[in-house]
C-alpha cells in the first residue's frame, strides 16, 4: 500500500437518531483506486457525506484522518482545501452562477491564489475537450437544466480542474449510457496520478473498465464486511450480495 | 493571509441618508384641504382646467376608501403630510446655477457625473419642484422635448391636456386621486416619429423635507417608429416621521415605437411609496420595464401595460429587496387587448431580517386577443426564517386562443446547495453570497450600468482585516 492518505477507524455516524454507519474502517493510500460496493441503503453515500462533512450527519464515534489531519474537526470547505473532492450522485443546480465562475472561485479558494484568466481559460478548454463538452458549457449556469449525464460530466470537469488528492465518486456512472460512462471513466483516468487516489461507489463495472482497481470493499449494514482485490467486483457482478447477506445473518 | 468576510447586507444606505437642513422657499400646511389645493394651484400658475382637475381629484380622493388589500398603510396620516414643498431655487439649465446645498446633494448621488458619462439629458427634482433640466442639443434639433411638467404645461399645453391623467384617471384609486389634486414636478418627454434616442434620459427625484409628500408626474409620448430609454431614480434621507410618495407615470408608446423605462427606487424606510405607472402600447410597439425596488417602508407598485394594438409587446423585469421593517408589495399588470400581443414578466424578490416581499400580478387577456402570449416567472428567496415572501398572481383569461405560462417559486437557500459549494472549497458565507448573486443575476444584468453597481451593493464585500 502507498503512503496513507485516508484512514477511517471505527466510524459510527448517522442522521437524526438513526445510526447508519456502525463502525466502518477503511484505508486508502496515495496512488490507489478503491471501489466501494454494497446494496442500496448499506451506507455508501452516508460514508462519503460524512467524509466530506455534510452538516446533516452526526458522527458518534471513530476517527477520520486525511493527509495527516483530523478531518472531523474541519469544516467542509477546509476539507476541500486540503484536497478532498466529492462527485455528487445528484449535483445541485445553482441558478445564475456559471460553471466557469464556480470553478474559478473554487480554484482560488483551494489554491489561495488568483487564477490567471488566460491560463485558467486554456486549462478549462482542455478539460472540456477531454470530456467532449462544448466550449460554451463553461458559460452555462451550474447544472441548471442539465440532463443527468451532463451533470455527471460536469462533476468530472470539476474533478479535473480542482485536482484534489482524493476523489470520492458517488455513482458518477449511474444513469449514463455506454458512451457517457466511457467518457466519465476516461476523465477519471486523466485525473489519476501516482500522487492522488479515488474511492468509487458504483453498481456497474463499466466505469472501472479503463481504470486499474487496487482494492474493493463491500459495505453492508454500515460495516465493511470484506475487502479484497479487483476480483470482488466480478464476483458481486455475477452473484450479487447474497453471500455477504447470509454471512451477516 | 487576508480573510474576506462576505455578508449579504441591506442596500448601503449611508449615501442616501445624508439630509440637508430643510429650508424651503414655501411649505404648504400639513393636511389636505380645498384651500391647500387651491393655494398650490395658484402658486404654480395652473391654467383654469388644471385647477378644476385638482379640485375634482380632491373630491374623488375624499370619497374613495383606501385599498382593502395589500400592506397596511394605516400609519399614513395625511394630516401630517405637507403636500407641496417648494425648494428655494428656480429651475436651472446649468448645475452651476443650482443653489450650492441642493447641488451638493445631487453631486453626492452622482447625477452630474452620470450626465457627463452616459446620459443625453437629465432632470433633477428636489422636493416638489424640478431644480435642473438639460438635454443635448442634438436631440432638441431632432425635435425631442425633455423638460419638467410645469414647462410642458405652459409650452405644450394641448399635448399635456390630451394625455394628462387619461391613462391613470383620478378615479382609478385613492392615491391616483391624491396625485391629481396635489401633483407637482416630474418630467415630460416627447419623441417625434422615427427619432431614435440612443442615449438614455434620466430624471432623479429627491425628497429632502421631513413629513412631506412627493407627487411628481411623468408623461412620455414616443411617436410611431421612435425609441427611447428613460431612467428614473429616487431616494430620500431617513426621518422619524412618515413621508409619502404618490407619483404617476403615463407612457404612450405609439405604433412600432419602443420605450424602455428603468426605475431604481431607493426611498428611505420612513417612506410610503404608493406609485402608479401605466403604459399604453399601440400596434407593434414595445414597452420594457426594468424595476428595482429597494427602499421604502411600504411599497405598492404594479406598473401596468395595456397592449392595445396588434402585436404590441411588454417585457417586465423586476427585482425587490425587502429588509428589516419593509413590506414591499410589487409586481406588474398586463392587459392583452389586441391579437398577437405578447408579454414576459420576470421578477426576483429577496427578503431578509423580517422583511416581507410580495409579488402581485394581474394578467388579463380580453376576448378577441387571439394568439396572445404571456409568460410569467416570479421567484422569491427568503434569507432567514423571520422573513416572508408571497406570490399573488391573478389571471383573467377571456380568450381561448391564448398561450399563458406561469411559474412561481418561493424558497430558501437550501442546505444542499451550500454543502455542494462548500465541498468545492468555498466558505459558507461566500457560498450564500454566490447563490444570492446568482438568484438576481438574470435581472441584474438588465439594469442600467450605474444601477447594476448599486445592485451589487446588495452583497457587500468586507475585508475583515489581516489574519494568519
Amino acid at each position: 500500500m502507498g503512503e496513507e492518505l485516508l484512514t477511517i477507524r471505527g466510524l459510527r455516524a448517522g442522521v437524526d437518531d438513526k445510526e447508519i454507519l456502525h463502525g466502518a474502517s477503511l484505508s486508502i493510500g496515495k496512488g490507489e483506486t478503491h471501489v466501494l460496493l454494497g446494496p442500496n441503503g448499506s451506507g455508501k453515500t452516508t460514508l462519503m457525506n460524512v467524509i466530506m462533512g455534510h452538516p446533516r450527519y452526526e458522527v458518534r464515534e471513530g476517527t477520520v484522518r486525511f493527509d495527516g489531519a483530523d478531518l472531523l474537526a474541519l469544516p467542509t470547505h477546509e476539507r476541500a482545501r486540503r484536497g478532498l473532492f466529492l462527485s455528487f450522485q445528484t449535483p445541485e443546480e445553482i441558478p445564475g452562477v456559471t460553471v466557469e465562475n464556480m470553478l474559478r472561485t473554487a480554484r482560488q479558494a483551494i489554491t489561495g491564489k488568483k487564477a490567471g484568466v488566460l491560463a485558467f481559460r486554456k486549462e478549462l478548454a482542455a478539460a472540456l475537450a477531454t470530456l467532449q463538452m462544448d466550449a460554451d458549457w463553461a458559460g452555462r449556469y451550474l447544472n441548471v437544466g442539465f440532463s443527468g449525464g451532463e451533470k455527471k460530466r460536469t462533476e468530472i470537469l470539476q474533478l479535473l480542474m480542482l485536482k484534489p488528492k482524493l476523489a470520492l465518486l458517488d455513482e458518477t456512472d449511474s444513469g449514463l449510457d455506454v458512451d457517457a460512462v466511457h467518457l466519465v471513466s476516461g476523465g477519471v483516468r486523466a485525473f489519476r496520478t501516482p500522487e492522488n487516489a479515488c474511492l468509487i461507489i458504483t453498481h456497474n463495472a463499466g466505469i472501472l473498465s479503463s481504470l486499474s482497481v487496487d482494492r474493493v470493499h463491500v459495505l453492508l449494514h454500515g460495516h465493511i464486511v470484506q475487502s479484497g482485490g479487483p476480483e470482488l467486483v466480478d464476483e458481486v457482478g455475477a452473484h450479487g450480495y447474497a453471500r455477504f447477506l447470509e454471512a451477516e445473518g | 493571509m487576508t480573510q474576506q468576510k462576505i455578508i449579504i447586507e441591506d442596500i448601503a444606505r449611508a449615501l442616501y441618508d445624508v439630509r440637508d437642513e430643510s429650508r424651503p422657499r414655501y411649505r404648504s400646511e400639513s393636511g389636505l384641504t380645498e384651500d391647500i389645493v387651491r393655494d398650490i394651484s395658484r402658486r404654480k400658475n395652473d391654467p383654469a382646467w388644471m385647477t378644476e382637475h385638482r379640485l375634482a381629484s380632491l373630491a374623488v380622493y375624499n370619497e374613495t376608501p383606501p385599498p382593502a388589500w395589500g400592506p397596511a398603510i394605516t400609519s399614513l396620516d395625511m394630516d401630517h403630510i405637507a403636500t407641496y414643498v417648494q425648494p428655494d431655487a428656480v429651475m436651472a439649465g446649468r448645475w452651476e446655477d443650482v443653489p450650492e446645498e441642493i447641488r451638493s446633494t445631487f453631486d453626492r448621488l452622482g447625477i452630474p457625473e452620470a450626465e457627463k458619462e452616459s446620459l443625453a439629458g437629465v432632470g433633477a427634482q428636489y422636493d416638489s419642484e424640478v431644480v435642473y433640466h438639460s438635454i443635448q442639443t442634438s436631440l432638441t434639433k431632432q425635435g425631442v422635448v425633455y423638460t419638467d411638467m410645469e414647462t410642458a404645461l405652459r409650452e405644450h399645453e394641448d399635448i399635456v391636456r390630451a394625455h394628462f391623467m387619461k391613462l391613470v384617471p383620478p378615479k382609478d384609486h385613492k392615491f391616483a386621486a391624491l396625485h391629481g389634486a396635489v401633483w407637482s414636478g416630474g418630467s415630460f418627454v416627447h419623441v417625434p416619429p422615427g427619432v431614435e434616442v440612443k442615449i438614455p434620459l434620466q430624471s432623479y427625484f429627491r425628497l429632502n423635507a421631513p413629513g412631506a409628500g412627493q407627487f411628481e408626474h411623468t408623461l412620455i409620448i414616443v411617436e410611431p417608429g421612435a425609441s427611447l430609454h428613460f431612467i428614473e431614480g429616487c431616494s430620500a434621507p431617513k426621518y422619524n416621521v412618515t413621508n409619502l410618495h404618490a407619483g404617476c407615470v403615463e407612457l404612450y408608446v405609439k405604433e412600432g415605437a419602443r420605450l424602455r423605462y428603468s426605475t431604481i427606487e431607493n426611498w428611505s424606510k420612513n417612506m410610503m411609496n404608493l406609485n402608479t405607472k401605466r403604459a399604453l402600447v399601440e400596434k407593434g410597439g414595445l414597452i420594457e420595464w426594468v424595476s428595482g425596488s429597494f427602499g421604502s417602508r411600504v411599497s405598492m407598485l404594479y406598473p401596468a401595460s395595456i397592449l392595445a394594438g396588434e402585436g404590441a409587446r411588454c417585457e417586465f423585469t423586476g427585482v425587490t429587496f425587502a429588509g428589516r421593517g419593509q413590506h414591499l408589495d410589487t409586481g406588474a399588470t398586463v392587459i392583452h387587448a389586441a391579437p398577437r400581443t405578447s408579454s414576459v414578466i420576470n421578477t426576483r424578490s429577496i427578503s431578509k431580517d423580517g422583511g416581507v416581499a410580495v409579488y402581485r400580478s394581474g394578467v388579463r387577456v380580453s376576448a378577441g386577443a387571439k394568439g396572445a402570449k404571456c409568460a410569467v416567472k416570479c421567484d422569491s428567496l427568503m434569507l432567514d426564517s423571520e422573513s416572508r415572501a408571497d406570490t399573488i398572481p391573478v389571471m383573467d383569461i377571456r380568450e381561448d386562443d391564448a398561450d399563458i405560462g406561469h411559474e412561481a417559486k418561493i424558497g430558501r437557500i437550501s442546505d444542499e446547495a451550500i454543502f455542494y459549494l462548500t465541498s468545492r472549497g468555498i466558505r459558507e458565507e461566500e457560498a450564500r453570497a454566490m447563490i444570492v448573486r446568482g438568484f438576481v443575476e438574470p435581472v441584474a444584468k438588465s439594469l442600467p450600468l450605474e444601477y447594476a453597481v448599486e445592485m451589487n451593493n446588495l452583497i457587500n464585500l468586507e475585508l475583515e482585516g489581516a489574519r494568519q
